[in-house]
């Protein structure tokens, strides 16, 4: 009996027909993709993307050239030189990552005691050189006054975590 | 100069006006088709497919075939140039000329052949030169194995379609497409011959190496098999021959079974109705085709060869007989030789 029902289905090709039936009936159903970059996925609060130097809301840089980042930087991307300013307060004179050797590990926005350095939600910094990767101070306060809002939403979020 | 105008000139420029008639729009339902099957295999694999050139990405055949053209044909140094060339353009002439053949509407046709299903037959099996040239000229592997495959492959699946077409000329007593199409106007062949119609579909998804019979171009295994050292415009006749193929096939098909250029309803229609009827199910066709690709994975070499011959083989002679001994003890064979 197995037999016969065995060649019943090879002759009348009913395992062919029901997979066609699967592929068609996969036509209809909702669409697993998105139209990036119209359309983007969500992201967690946590999301490791680029870097940006927060500051206080008075406009005060938050970092304090402690180097705790640069020294637990797994890729050993971050440079920073740092002296006294004029008031006596202590601050970075320079503040380098390279883009190209980060792992996006967040250690240093881990570390960090004053959430000076974070990661921010955005992803999409492709470059076309290589030296627009070598990102200085400049660039990573930018960051920070562009993605300020976005940033402080996403510490806001995760803190009852921590 | 009266007789060169009416004897050469006007005749010739008839002929010239009908195969344009036919053949642009062929070339651009080609260059949609790939659009087409691109659309429908992202829809059954949930993805999007191509949306940005154009509303709903109606001008990417036309993006793709600029990009295709202004690319620099590469012609292998250890490649024999004249077949390495010569062979895409064999495999699009051949998908070109045998259209000429095809009925697409009553008296829609450039030549009305009596021997007409002879000659598409002849034609289609024409079509293994063009991918045998391509994988022998271009003295490279991949391309090599690729033209064993197809050379074996077409011919033990022409075997089956000859008896196929065999049972279906049986019926109608005639090698003329024209008259094939005529003699479907009570029912389509598709129905009294129904496994044939199956086992003729199949082979041509092997006959134009579609999947799941898509070993020439395998690929996971031999990277794009004779296509391999082709590149720009040589590759993209190869494309466009094989896509022309499809058609044709899926014509052919619908010649056969479907009632060609015949409304599915009894009732009279105006002839201008009958392309449209014939493109509809040649659409039809197509979209099977591309659904077919969308499901099945590829076959193996082996099982492929035992599908044609130890199935497809025995199955359509003894439908072929069959087909014959009811013809005959019903006393339903067509009487008059046309």
């Amino acid at each position: 009996m197995a037999m016969f029902d065995r060649g019943a289905r090879t002759i009348f090709l009913s395992e062919l027909v029901s997979g066609l039936a699967l592929t068609f009936s996969y036509m209809f159903r909702k669409k697993a993709t998105i139209n990036y970059p119209f359309e983007k996925g969500p992201l967690s609060p946590r999301f490791r993307g680029e870097h940006a130097l927060r500051r206080y809301p008075n406009g005060e840089e938050r970092c304090i050239a402690c180097k705790l980042c640069e020294a637990i930087c797994p890729a050993q991307a971050i440079t920073i030189e740092a002296e006294p300013r004029e008031d006596g307060s202590r601050r970075t004179t320079r503040y380098d990552i390279d883009m190209t050797k980060c792992i996006y590990c967040g250690f240093c926005q881990e570390a960090c005691p004053v959430d000076a350095i974070v990661e921010g939600p955005n992803f999409e910094f492709a470059t076309e050189t290589r030296e627009e990767l070598f990102y200085d101070k400049a660039k990573l306060l930018a960051n920070g006054e562009r993605w300020e809002r976005q940033l402080a939403a996403n510490i806001a979020a995760d803190a009852p975590y921590r | 100069m009266d007789e060169l105008w009416s004897g050469y000139l006007l005749p010739g420029g008839i002929i010239v006006a009908q195969i344009l008639a036919l053949l642009v729009p062929l070339l651009v339902i080609v260059a949609f088709l790939t659009l087409f099957e691109r659309k429908v295999m992202a829809a059954m694999q949930l993805r999007l497919g191509p949306n940005v050139v154009g509303p709903f990405g109606i001008l990417q055949p036309f993006a793709d075939a600029l990009k295709m053209i202004f690319k620099e044909t590469i012609i292998p140094t250890g490649a024999n140039k004249v077949i390495f060339l010569a062979a895409p353009m064999l495999t699009f002439i051949l998908a070109m000329i045998a259209w000429a053949v095809i009925p697409v509407g009553a008296g829609l046709v450039i030549a009305n052949i009596n021997v007409g299903v002879l000659y598409l037959f002849a034609i289609s099996s024409l079509g293994v030169y063009g991918i045998v040239m391509a994988g022998w000229s271009s003295n490279s592997r991949y391309p090599f194995l690729a033209a064993l495959r197809s050379a074996s492959q077409m011919v033990s699946y022409e075997v089956s379609m000859g008896f196929i077409i065999i049972s279906v000329l049986l019926c109608v007593g005639s090698l003329n497409l024209s008259k094939i199409v005529e003699a479907q106007r009570t029912v389509w062949f598709a129905l009294p011959l129904f496994p044939m119609f199956i086992i003729f579909f199949i082979s041509t998804l092997a006959e134009t190496n579609r999947h799941p019979f898509d070993l020439p171009e395998a690929e996971s295994e031999l990277v794009a098999g004779y296509q391999v050292e082709y590149s720009s415009m040589s590759f993209g006749l190869f494309m466009l021959g094989e896509y022309a193929n499809m058609i044709l096939m899926c014509g052919m098909t619908t010649v056969l079974f479907l009632g060609g250029w015949l409304a599915p309803y009894p009732l009279p229609t105006p002839v201008w109705m009958g392309p449209f009827w014939f493109a509809l199910k040649v659409t039809l066709l197509l979209f099977v085709f591309i659904w077919v690709r969308a499901t099945l994975p590829r076959y193996r070499y082996d099982q492929l060869m035992r599908l044609g011959w130890k199935v497809f083989l025995p199955f359509s002679l003894a439908w072929l007989v069959l087909t014959a001994a009811v013809l005959v003890y019903f006393d339903l064979a067509p009487k008059t030789v046309m």
